[in-house]
């Protein structure tokens, strides 16, 4: 088993469990242990834009010091070698499930990596901590498959083949945008596409795969990201999908949730399941921790029309 | 629309605050539209993406101050990882709205969330949206 450093971040812990206990037990099935960074705190969400406000990136880069810190003291009791390492093994690395903890850390780390006066003050300003120059790369758990685990051992592990399941994978923006931290092609990625056909599904291409759900406007304007959420549902539908893919809490909330609101303005709308990607994962590899009970939507119907579950 | 031309708004501490906060050559958009082509949330917006960044070169902060479509940006970043510019407009747009909330201005009443709708959402919805939205 090989350990991994794992950022959870809010939501991971609440309203999106299931894909957490989908993501720990399939990681765990496939050789890969998810150790929970200690003490670690919100990363603040949305990455601040502003070029005159540090504070904000305040948040983000302690937990990359936490990583930092947590890595030295398992190096000193000798288990340092055990770890995960990136391909430039001065990096310590770091995975994050939510897509929102991914931007945010990525993009933290790049000020301190790229700027070294915004360093100097953001170091100088966390006397408490050690110093940090950047030195973690923090990925995603997509990447994690992709790159460390590879498409052809997962599918040597696959024990209930998706087949005949059509999905519909859903990108959304924080994995993609902006180019700089993308954890693939920018206007075209594949990684998701790539892991369903791994575990047996067909797969369905639409053009609003990386179009943005309405993200938190849902909380300032919920009928406008509602509008956007029923464009990307129904062009996905229209292409054949019976599910959404996704790898996004706030993706579930405004394609999942938000269907009841969809509902009451277009009535001709027919619901379609969210699962998260890890949720399929943790099926196809025979898993009992899928958590399809806890979503915003309910995939059972479809899994069990298909003979998938039971 | 009639616009008036000074040389007070062209060369005025707005447009220096903007470029200062958001670390954006507003004169680098040659107005060619792609931000306003990609943006989901267009279609609601009173003002257009590519509109947005011409007024703030030309200093008209008041229009501005006055269009809601500075709030319907959900910073999905759509526009800047397609500007054959690399100017980037969700920086431009978050320097406009911290003018806003820097005078303490919140731009959402969290208080006026309904409790079934907190009860459901996730956290960094909130959190990126207060984050967004408020003082």
């Amino acid at each position: 088993m090989i350990n991994l450093n794992y950022y959870p971040g809010c939501t991971l812990k609440t309203k999106a469990k299931n894909f957490e206990d989908s993501a720990i037990a399939s990681m765990s099935a496939l050789g890969i242990a998810l150790i929970e960074l200690p003490r670690w705190n919100c990363c603040g969400a949305s990455y601040c834009l502003a070029e005159d406000d540090l504070i904000h990136q305040v948040a983000p880069v302690r937990n990359l010091i936490r990583v930092k810190s947590q890595e030295s003291r398992v190096e000193s009791q000798g288990e340092g070698d055990s770890r995960l390492q990136t391909p430039d093994s001065r990096l310590l690395k770091v995975v994050t499930l939510c897509p929102f903890c991914y931007n945010t850390l990525k993009r933290a780390n790049l000020i301190v990596r790229n700027d070294p006066g915004k360093r100097d003050t953001l170091n100088s300003f966390m006397d408490e901590e050690i110093d940090y120059h950047g030195e973690v790369e923090t990925v995603h758990l997509l990447e994690v498959l992709r790159d460390d685990v590879g498409w052809e051992a997962i599918a040597k592990k696959v024990k209930v083949p998706l087949e005949g399941l059509i999905v519909a994978p859903y990108y959304g923006c924080t994995l993609i945008r902006p180019r700089e931290i993308a954890i693939d092609n920018v206007e075209r990625p594949t990684v998701l596409h790539r892991l369903m056909e791994t575990l047996g599904a067909t797969v369905v291409d639409f053009p609003f795969a990386t179009e943005c759900c309405g993200s938190f406007q849902s909380v300032s304007n919920p009928e406008l990201a509602a509008e956007t959420a029923w464009n990307i549902l129904t062009l996905a539908q229209r292409q054949g999908a019976e599910a959404l893919v996704l790898s996004c809490p706030l993706c579930e909330y405004n394609l999942g949730f938000q269907q009841k609101l969809i509902r009451r303005r277009h009535g001709e709308f027919k619901g379609i399941p969210t699962p998260y990607f890890t949720q399929l994962l943790a099926l196809a590899l025979g898993l009992e921790s899928c958590g399809f009970d806890r979503g915003y939507t309910d995939s059972r119907a479809l899994l069990q029309s298909k003979g998938l579950l039971s | 629309m009639r616009i008036e031309l000074t040389p007070e708004k062209l060369h005025g501490s707005f447009v220096v605050k903007v470029e200062e906060i958001s670390g954006q050559d507003l004169l680098s958009c040659y107005q060619c539209g792609k931000c306003s082509a990609g943006c989901p949330m267009s279609f609601a917006m009173d003002i257009l993406p590519n509109q947005i960044i011409r007024l703030a070169q030309l200093g008209m902060e008041a229009e501005i101050a006055e269009s809601k479509a500075i709030w319907l940006c959900a910073t999905c970043i759509t526009c800047i990882a397609r500007c054959p510019r690399g100017c980037d407009l969700s920086r431009v747009i978050e320097a406009l709205r911290l003018l806003t909330l820097r005078k303490n201005a919140d731009a959402i009443e969290p208080s006026r969330i309904p409790a079934e709708t907190l009860a459901e959402l996730p956290q960094i919805a909130l959190v990126s949206c207060f984050r967004k939205f408020t003082a």
